[in-house]
């Protein structure tokens, strides 16, 4: 790369001053005779409703069709990774949860799943511990799945399931509010087991939750399923087929859809799915259509799980018994939300000195965990979510990379669309579910 | 958690200095200068009294046969589909129920086409590629990580790749999984590790202008003091710390 690719600088009394005019915008602009050849070159996002965040999208068009279509991402790069390294492993999972905001326990739960690898630890994960971690993830799953509805329906014009999607989503957040006391960011999985246990009325809220949910189901297929526009603007639209999906790396809903049954929990399970009774569904003709019903179905089967793990949820410790790693208490609920246990507080400051210790060395120092690498993948609402995680026997992990689904889902854009009209441009990015705080991170 | 002799787990770490027994923080003085300080200490962070302290390092370890699992049958089945197997695969090892093979960086894209396409083994996905630096544990610090997963056979495998910072090429492996093509520019953009035949190798998530990988470990995390209540809050790779 030649000093001509980079931007303008000049030399101020604060330092270096770079003018930034959009990259190559310019350049591609004038690239583009637009008598000649009739096309012109739109500028979709980086700021568009219509792109899921801030996704940059170049469109070549002829007309209303896309010749050429190149997506442009990292306008929410945030360095997690990088700041991971300077944080102990179990300050991780507050970081991890923020990627993919829309799929916080899927986050946690890999990353935390590779640290217990990392520490050969996965076996000793409680029973309870992992039911709650498959109850948490497919809650997280359904509410992640009604988002994608909710905002694919506004996008292609369907006002109305936008707001039933976004207020079942409200429903689930409530429960995680009162199983993890927030509604986003949890940190709730931590390494070695979850952070607290879950309390009776959040129980009693799932089940009233199960009771509702499958009307509502009914409800959105009853607005979208037999409505001529919503079949017109996905049926046939933005087809991708399994070999387009493999050689692209797309997982997830999108690949399902085109017809291959690859999902993580039946074919790599963790956490126990392989004891759960559930279907992988799938469609055969790899379009927008297909990955809707298959999403309606997902919800549906992820509402199954969940049932089967409230039957399945029997007392027992929700953490590793070994003290050097567990956590020394659990939150409680004091006056003012979730926070620290009143009594262990009381405990190590008024009664044990060698408590105050240990809680001291784990809470600053943390554990050491020994050097090695891994690398964890679960099945995340949006496909294969991997942790590539590295220690070098610290206290720190010494990297820790996350293999996005929306990341590598996204460069699959420029095969939906190439060929097809504008609009199916929205439809097409849409059905890949991309959230941009998990691709950028 | 003290073993008495921890494992690298195909992994090139820095190993306790020599009259190291207790595993205290002091006897592990931090590998990279990320992690320097152990509670405002600079230097070593050898408090032991011992000083003066130097550290070595492990070289990583091929693993005995049997590995066990699938892992005997991926590597026979490279070794014979794959003539130049002998000079391609610098080591094999097995750690945690994972396996890694460890690849001469200019034979990447060679056997990323054999493990895709041979019978015994197809590897349809490249899962993930991502980099590691390890800066001051290995001659070549940069390593390239990919994973590989087969959907036939249900198996993953690690590749690895390691090159100098001063040459740090190696050829891409998009033509063999297309979906290589962001994970090499991130690699790229992260840590300045140059992928040949990489149809456009810009930068992804960070500015066009930027100068710098910010993923290797010589690169400082950045940030400024925050000041709360009147107290002034270091920026995190300042702040005390144990390593």
């Amino acid at each position: 790369m030649t000093a001509s690719n980079y931007a303008t600088e000049r030399e101020t009394t604060e330092g270096r001053v770079f003018t930034v005019t959009g990259g190559d915008w310019d350049d591609v602009v004038s690239g583009v005779d637009p008598i000649n050849e009739g096309r012109i070159v739109v500028n979709m996002g980086p700021q568009h409703p219509s792109t899921h965040g801030v996704l940059r999208l170049i469109l070549e068009l002829e007309g209303e069709t896309v010749r050429e279509a190149r997506s442009v991402v990292g306008y929410l790069h945030t360095g997690i990774e990088k700041n991971l390294e300077y944080r102990n492993w179990v300050q991780g999972s507050t970081f991890v949860t923020r990627m993919d905001y829309l799929s916080p326990i899927f986050n946690e739960t890999a990353y935390s799943l590779a640290v217990e690898k990392l520490l050969g630890i996965t076996d000793d994960v409680t029973e309870r511990a992992n039911t709650i971690r498959v109850l948490m993830m497919e809650l997280n799953r359904i509410s992640s799945h009604l988002v994608w509805l909710a905002t694919t329906g506004m996008e292609l014009g369907a006002i109305s399931i936008m707001l039933y999607g976004f207020r079942e989503r409200e429903y689930i957040l409530e429960i995680f509010e009162l199983i993890t006391g927030l509604r986003m960011n949890h940190a709730y999985v931590r390494p070695g087991g979850v952070a607290q246990d879950v309390p009776d009325e959040a129980i009693v809220k799932i089940r009233e939750f199960l009771k509702v949910m499958p009307k509502r189901l009914k409800e959105y297929e009853d607005l979208l399923s037999g409505q001529p526009i919503w079949l017109e603007r996905t049926q046939n639209v933005a087809v991708l087929d399994v070999t387009g999906c493999l050689a692209l790396g797309v997982t997830g809903p999108v690949l399902r859809s085109a017809g291959l049954a690859w999902d993580l929990r039946k074919t790599m399970p963790y956490c126990g799915y392989e004891t759960y009774e559930f279907d992988v569904p799938t469609h055969p003709d790899g379009d927008v259509w297909g990955r809707y019903l298959v999403r309606l179905a997902e919800i549906r089967e992820s509402m199954k799980l969940v049932e089967q793990a409230l039957d399945r949820l029997r007392p027992g410790p929700v953490m590793v018994a070994d003290k050097k790693i567990a956590w020394p208490a659990q939150l409680a609920i004091g006056v003012d939300g979730m926070g620290n246990s009143l009594e262990h507080v009381a405990k190590i400051m008024g009664q044990s000195m060698e408590s105050l210790i240990h809680h001291f060395k784990l809470v600053t120092e943390g554990f050491r965990v020994p050097p090695g690498q891994v690398y964890v993948a679960v099945e995340s609402p949006r496909g294969e979510l991997g942790v590539h995680a590295v220690s070098d026997g610290g206290t720190r992990p010494y990297r820790v990379h996350y293999r996005e689904p929306s990341f590598v889902n996204l460069q699959a854009l420029p095969a939906m669309a190439e060929g097809g009209l504008i609009a199916d441009v929205i439809a097409g990015g849409a059905s890949l579910d991309p959230v941009m705080g998990g691709c950028d991170r | 958690m003290t073993d008495d002799k921890p494992t690298t787990g195909g992994v090139p770490v820095p190993v306790p200095p020599a009259g190291a027994t207790s595993g205290a923080p002091a006897e592990f003085p931090p590998a990279a200068p990320a992690g320097r300080g152990m509670f405002g200490n600079q230097g070593s962070g050898d408090v032991s009294g011992f000083g003066g302290l130097v550290r070595q390092h492990h070289a990583v370890e091929d693993s005995p046969r049997p590995y066990g699992g699938y892992f005997d049958e991926v590597r026979d089945a490279l070794e014979e589909a794959y003539p130049a197997f002998g000079e391609a695969i610098e080591k094999v090892v097995v750690d945690r129920g994972e396996l890694t093979l460890h690849v001469r960086p200019e034979r990447i894209a060679e056997v990323c086409q054999v493990m895709r396409d041979d019978s015994a083994l197809r590897f349809e996905l490249c899962s993930s590629v991502s980099g590691v630096d390890y800066l001051g544990a290995d001659a070549r610090r940069l390593h390239v990580v990919y994973h590989l997963t087969s959907m036939t056979y249900r198996r993953q495998v690690r590749l690895e790749a390691a090159v100098s910072a001063e040459e740090p090429h190696l050829p891409s492996v998009t033509s063999v999984y297309p979906t290589a093509d962001w994970q090499e520019r991130e690699a790229y953009d992260m840590f300045g590790i140059v992928f040949d035949g990489h149809p456009a190798l810009t930068r992804i998530l960070m500015p066009d202008d930027w100068e710098g990988h910010p993923q290797r470990k010589d690169y400082p995390l950045g940030g400024v003091p925050v000041e709360y209540k009147g107290a002034e809050i270091p920026p995190p790779d300042k702040r005390r710390s144990y390593q």
